[in-house]
């Protein structure tokens, strides 16, 4: 099956997809509001006709310098290292809308992200892919990020169905809106199918509008 | 009820409620080009899925297409594969493609709009974000994805939670030398880059009343840079003039309905709005970024932040990363700063108005020694104007290279692209670290204007004193 190119889990009506109820695993916070989708996958990482192998360019400018060599970066620390929760600011992901930056992000081995806020599009390139963007308070992330980087293996909890990140002792309640939430924790978050679905209610509506191209 | 232009173009493209509470939207046209489209082929392909609706779906090449070599194979084998991939899945699924040998390739937002595709009243998405520039016909116009993408080409609909509409009026007319790009890093540079998350953004206002579709288009353009997902202007006898005759405009008797349609879902004058803000033209100067956000900008008379008198840490790190990338000091004014490359072009100001503009002040004026000066026309109908005008002579008289049709410089995945810390006056959209090209190259936005005159002067400039404007 040829699909495995351009997807590493299952994105297509015919077969079940995953529920995503929970993310457990280690933290790692990149710092900063307006980080934008060139920054997460620069655009000389788009020359390719499929989303394999963009996870090891992620952050790639900010990770290393002209030779290739490690520069200063949480994602270069090795305390970090097996993160699948990414911490963040306000506006995470802004800019472009490179779907390959969240493709970068999963195949990096994200699986979640918490953050202030995000843009519109990056957002829902994620829940289309089922990776959770959790919306915590300034305060909320500060807490967390001072958490992991005093304590790096700490287990950060995201219970999606909960809407909850618990951590160590920290616990907070996040913002996942409900029809995300619904979405992933019962398997729905790729809408191809349902979108399907609907194929005659299209044809009548395109009839209806009276389009002249 | 009293409506506004989204409501009722979301009204009517609405075809269900989805379980997850998003709305099923139809959408009028698909536009596509060589880098988010051919993940999504390639899933249809898999799936056995074809292109719903193949007349409503337009494909062209622009981000990775070389400006100074036409023919294929291209330098890059990476590019030179990608527009092979484009063309294939363009005649397997029967998408109309306007190529390299069409006449009519070029920036995607600039191409729809001048073969009447983009039209009012209709959704329209493309796997690129400043899908917001066909807004200024009237369209609601997203961009998405490459799974949307796929979804589009699938279903001819996505996905999609309804936005909030904010109204923007900006009354008044500009003072010389401002143009619809200060209007545009104005406005991000005061709601912020973040500002329009969740919202639609709606310009008017005499100034928008007053503007050219050109002009309409730069600040819809640059809707997205403020976080707006999309942002429009209602259709007015303007949209209709420019549409007219035009090769995918109505005709005839059809003319005259789509008029009558068209009008129908500009916004009623007493409509609601979730958000209104009122801004004077007059308030607004030749505008400049100076950091590597585009709401890091302001008049061309600024100086550059001092990070050390800011509260919040997080506003306090950004304004001293973006200095320390960008290599400013704090308390120096931005003017004077020296300039290595001057980039024209983009789906922001690489249409033929913006070329005319420049050229009507270049016109006797030489780039300065050492500034590599670039202008890319938007597409190869624009070159072809230009060159009718002579506009392409009065800018290699100048100095500047004029290339052929593409996005060029302002994503650099071209051949053309900044090399180290070299710094460009550009009148693209986006002043990200590393967005030009190079991981260290540094980006300064503003009006194409502006860019001539740091072109002359080898160093950011004021155009009102460069061309006594």
């Amino acid at each position: 099956m040829t699909l495995a190119k351009y997807f590493h889990f299952n994105n297509f009506s015919n077969m079940a997809l995953e529920k995503i109820k929970e993310v457990k695993g280690k933290a790692v916070y990149v710092q900063g509001n307006d980080i934008d989708t060139d920054r997460i996958i620069p655009a000389r990482f788009m020359k390719c006709v499929t989303f394999d192998g963009l996870g090891e360019f992620l952050f790639y400018d900010v990770r290393k310098d002209a030779e290739g060599n490690d520069k200063e970066h949480p994602l270069n620390e090795p305390r970090f290292s097996g993160a699948s929760i990414l911490i963040s600011n306000a506006n995470f992901g802004c800019g472009s809308s490179r779907e390959h930056a969240p493709q970068a992000l999963y195949r990096y081995g994200f699986r979640a992200i918490l953050a202030e806020s995000y843009a519109e599009i990056f957002f829902g390139n994620c829940c289309g892919l089922g990776v959770p963007c959790a919306v915590a308070s300034h305060e909320n992330i500060k807490k967390i990020s001072s958490l992991v980087d005093t304590n790096p293996d700490t287990e950060v909890h995201l219970d999606v169905a909960n809407s909850e990140i618990i951590a160590g002792e920290l616990t907070f309640s996040v913002d996942i809106p409900p029809g995300v939430r619904e979405a992933l924790t019962q398997g729905r978050w790729d809408p191809i199918s349902e979108l399907q679905e609907a194929g005659q209610a299209v044809d009548s509506l395109v009839n209806e509008l009276g389009y002249t191209i | 009820m009293a409506k506004n232009l989204f409501q009722k173009v979301w009204d009517a493209h609405a075809v269900r409620e989805l379980s997850n509470g998003q709305t099923q939207l139809l959408i009028g046209t698909h536009l596509i080009h060589e880098v988010t489209s051919p993940q999504a082929f390639g899933m249809l392909r898999d799936l056995g899925i074809k292109v719903k609706y193949p007349g409503r779906t337009f494909a062209t090449v622009d981000h990775i297409v070389p400006t100074d070599q036409r023919e294929q194979p291209f330098s890059d084998p990476l590019a030179d594969a990608m527009i092979k991939e484009l063309a294939k899945n363009a005649e397997e699924f029967g998408v109309t493609y306007f190529d390299l040998g069409s006449g009519k390739q070029g920036v995607v937002h600039v191409v729809g709009p001048e073969q009447g595709i983009t039209q009012p009243g209709t959704t329209i998405a493309c796997g690129d974000s400043h899908t917001a520039t066909h807004g200024a016909f009237g369209a609601i116009a997203f961009g998405i994805g490459t799974t949307q993408v796929r979804d589009v080409l699938a279903t001819q609909t996505m996905a999609l939670g309804k936005l909030k509409v904010r109204r923007i009026n900006v009354d008044g007319g500009l003072k010389p030398g401002v143009y619809a790009k200060d209007v545009a890093l104005h406005i991000i540079a005061m709601l912020g880059a973040n500002g329009g998350i969740g919202f639609a953004y709606e310009y008017g206002g005499s100034l928008f009343d007053s503007f050219s579709m050109e002009e309409r288009m730069t600040v819809c353009n640059m809707a997205i840079e403020g976080g707006a997902r999309c942002g429009y202007v209602n259709p007015d006898d303007k949209t209709f003039e420019y549409l007219k005759g035009r090769p995918y405009s109505p005709e005839g008797d059809n003319w005259d309905e789509a008029v009558l349609r068209w009008k129908s879902f500009a916004s009623d004058p007493d409509c609601k709005y979730d958000d209104i803000i009122n801004i004077s033209a007059d308030e607004i100067a030749p505008t400049v970024t100076w950091g590597v956000s585009p709401d890091q900008g302001f008049s061309i008379e600024g100086v550059i932040p001092d990070p050390s008198v800011e509260k919040d840490e997080n506003d306090r790190l950004s304004i001293q990363e973006a200095i320390s990338y960008m290599k400013l000091e704090p308390g120096k004014p931005i003017k004077g700063t020296k300039i290595d490359v001057a980039f024209l072009g983009s789906c922001t100001n690489g249409r033929l108005s913006d070329f005319r503009e420049v050229a009507k002040y270049l016109k006797g004026h030489k780039v300065s020694d050492g500034v590599k000066a670039i202008a890319v026309p938007g597409s190869q109908v624009v070159d072809l104007m230009a060159k009718k005008e002579g506009l392409d002579k009065i800018f290699s008289e100048a100095g500047f290279e004029w290339r052929a049709a593409g996005c060029s410089m302002c994503l650099a995945m071209n051949p053309d692209k900044l090399v180290g810390d070299q710094l460009c006056a550009s009148s693209s959209n986006r002043n990200f670290k590393g967005r030009q090209g190079s991981p260290t190259g540094r980006t300064v936005l503003m009006s194409p204007v502006m860019v001539a005159a740091a072109a002359v002067n080898g160093y950011i400039s004021d155009a009102r004193e460069v061309f006594s404007l």
